[in-house]
């Protein structure tokens, strides 16, 4: 095995860690947001059972989550689930919607009432109050947590290994089982670069974001 | 042009305001004194249906505020409001601020390109000349956060002003602000005053009531207690309750 070799099949794991990653964002911020309204809402019996929803997310491992979406349908309902992606992907997906959901919640409760009132008093309709208004001072507002969560994000995606999902981690442990132990110590690397990389675009667009106050 | 009839409010159990029938003839500045938690502010907030009403009506334009069917936004068009912290739009220039609501409002309105771009360069235009009139022109591009308190409130009242609206409503303008600031913006509120636009104002400031104001209410327990020009409600107090107030404020 020559270092290259390695490099490449590494490379071919860490390719499932960045789909696994973007997918989990393209689909749990949407629904993120879907929850955080839900567990804001005015009709009682609804926030309270989204809240639930999420406190079950929150405080339960995403390794256990990960087992529930990947057994839990071949035992009940004899589907087995057949794409590792895919369980693993769904279960994601809702664990980071509850987290992005709670910072989605954070920043929305914390822009003033009086911005609001502002736009209502001019005549502008709460759905233009939302957009032209209130959304860049959220974005603004939950930018650390988020790229908080989503560098967490990053690494979180080699627990899918746990399913057998060919992910980095799973393709150095197969050259440890050939006794070839540094590739495993090697996958830090495609972290550590994907992750600085992440750091840098999140700076710039707080700075991006840094011309007004709020 | 604003009829309360019989206007309601209540949280609860508390009943904050109590049976209020009144009207506000155009051209009027009503000044609301009474001490805190009377219900200045609700009644306020209810003449453009910020708070709903319980019960009553708030008939504005014909129609009745207070009743769910009525566009409301159409109406608070018309109806400018003022706050105690200002509100400006903290991601918008102090131009945008005055640009925002007319042009979201008006673009509506214009169909075609051209019509549209007309339309924006009117209301800029027309931005540009409020702000020139309060000495902020300067200031156009920069954001609320770098205003002083004064500056802000300045650019909220012509803020108000840009939507053309039939009636002002300010909530206790000068509360939020340092001793100093306070006159730059009564002097601006003066000025409205002077040229006609009708204003309901809540304030603590005694002398200014007095000066600007062409009726006064006295606000106490949810209801009207007294009013009258600023001669007779400030000079001659009947009830025990205004004596008391006036005592304490003056
Ligand atoms: N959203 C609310 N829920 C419950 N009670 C409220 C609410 N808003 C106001 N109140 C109560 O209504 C009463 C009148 O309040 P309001 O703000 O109108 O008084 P105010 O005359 O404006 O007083 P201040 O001079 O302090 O501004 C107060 O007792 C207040 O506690
Ligand atoms: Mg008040």
């Amino acid at each position: 095995m020559t270092f290259q070799q390695v490099t490449l099949s590494l490379a071919e794991g860490f390719l499932e860690n960045c789909r696994l990653f973007l997918e989990t964002l393209l689909f749990s911020i949407p629904l993120g947001l879907i929850i955080s309204f839900g567990s804001m809402s005015k009709f009682k019996p609804l926030s309270f059972l989204v809240k639930i929803f999420v406190w079950c997310i929150r405080g339960t491992p995403l390794m256990l989550q990960l087992f529930v979406v990947f057994y839990v349908p071949g035992l009940l309902f004899d589907t087995p689930m057949r794409d590792r992606m895919l369980a693993a992907l769904i279960a994601f997906v809702i664990n980071y919607a509850c987290y992005f959901s709670e910072i989605f919640r954070g920043g929305i409760e914390s822009i003033s009432k009086g911005q609001y009132e502002a736009g209502q008093v001019l005549g502008l309709t709460k759905t233009q109050i939302f957009f032209k208004i209130i959304l860049l001072q959220v974005v603004k507002r939950i930018m650390p947590p988020m790229s908080n969560e989503i560098i967490t994000l990053v690494k979180d995606t080699s627990l899918a290994r746990v399913i057998a999902v060919g992910e980095i981690l799973l393709a150095a442990e197969r050259f440890a089982g050939k006794g070839l132990i540094w590739p495993l110590f090697y996958t830090g690397a495609y972290f550590l670069i994907f992750c600085g990389l992440l750091t840098i675009l999140f700076g710039y667009l707080e700075k991006k974001l840094s011309y007004f106050k709020s | 042009m604003i009829d309360v009839i019989n206007l309601t409010k209540k949280y609860g159990d508390l009943t904050v305001l109590d049976g209020i029938t009144e009207t506000i003839h155009e051209g009027e500045r009503v000044v609301i004194v009474g001490p805190s938690g009377s219900g200045k502010s609700t009644f306020l907030r209810c003449l453009n249906c910020m708070e709903d009403p319980t019960s009553g009506s708030i008939i504005f334009d014909g129609e009745d505020l207070a009743d769910m069917k009525v566009d409301i936004n159409r109406h608070r068009q018309n109806i400018g409001m003022v706050f105690q912290q200002f509100n400006l739009f903290n991601n918008k220039t102090v131009l945008e601020n005055i640009t925002l609501a007319p042009w979201l409002i008006g673009r509506k309105k214009v169909k075609g390109r051209a019509a549209r771009a007309e339309l924006k360069a009117q209301i800029t235009a027309r931005a540009h000349e409020l702000l020139q009139r309060i000495g902020l022109d300067d200031w156009a591009d920069k954001y609320p956060s770098t205003l002083s308190g004064g500056q802000k409130q300045r650019v909220a009242i012509v803020r108000a002003l840009a939507m053309n609206p039939k009636v002002i409503l300010f909530d206790e303008p000068t509360s939020a602000l340092d001793p100093e600031m306070v006159g730059e913006v009564l002097d601006l509120i003066r000025q409205l005053a002077n040229e006609g636009m009708t204003m309901v104002i809540v304030t603590h400031e005694m002398g200014f009531a007095r000066e600007v104001g062409t009726r006064v209410f006295f606000m106490d327990g949810g209801n009207i207690m007294e009013q009258g020009t600023p001669q007779e409600v400030f000079g001659n107090p009947k009830c025990e309750r205004l004596q008391n107030f006036l005592a304490k404020v003056l």
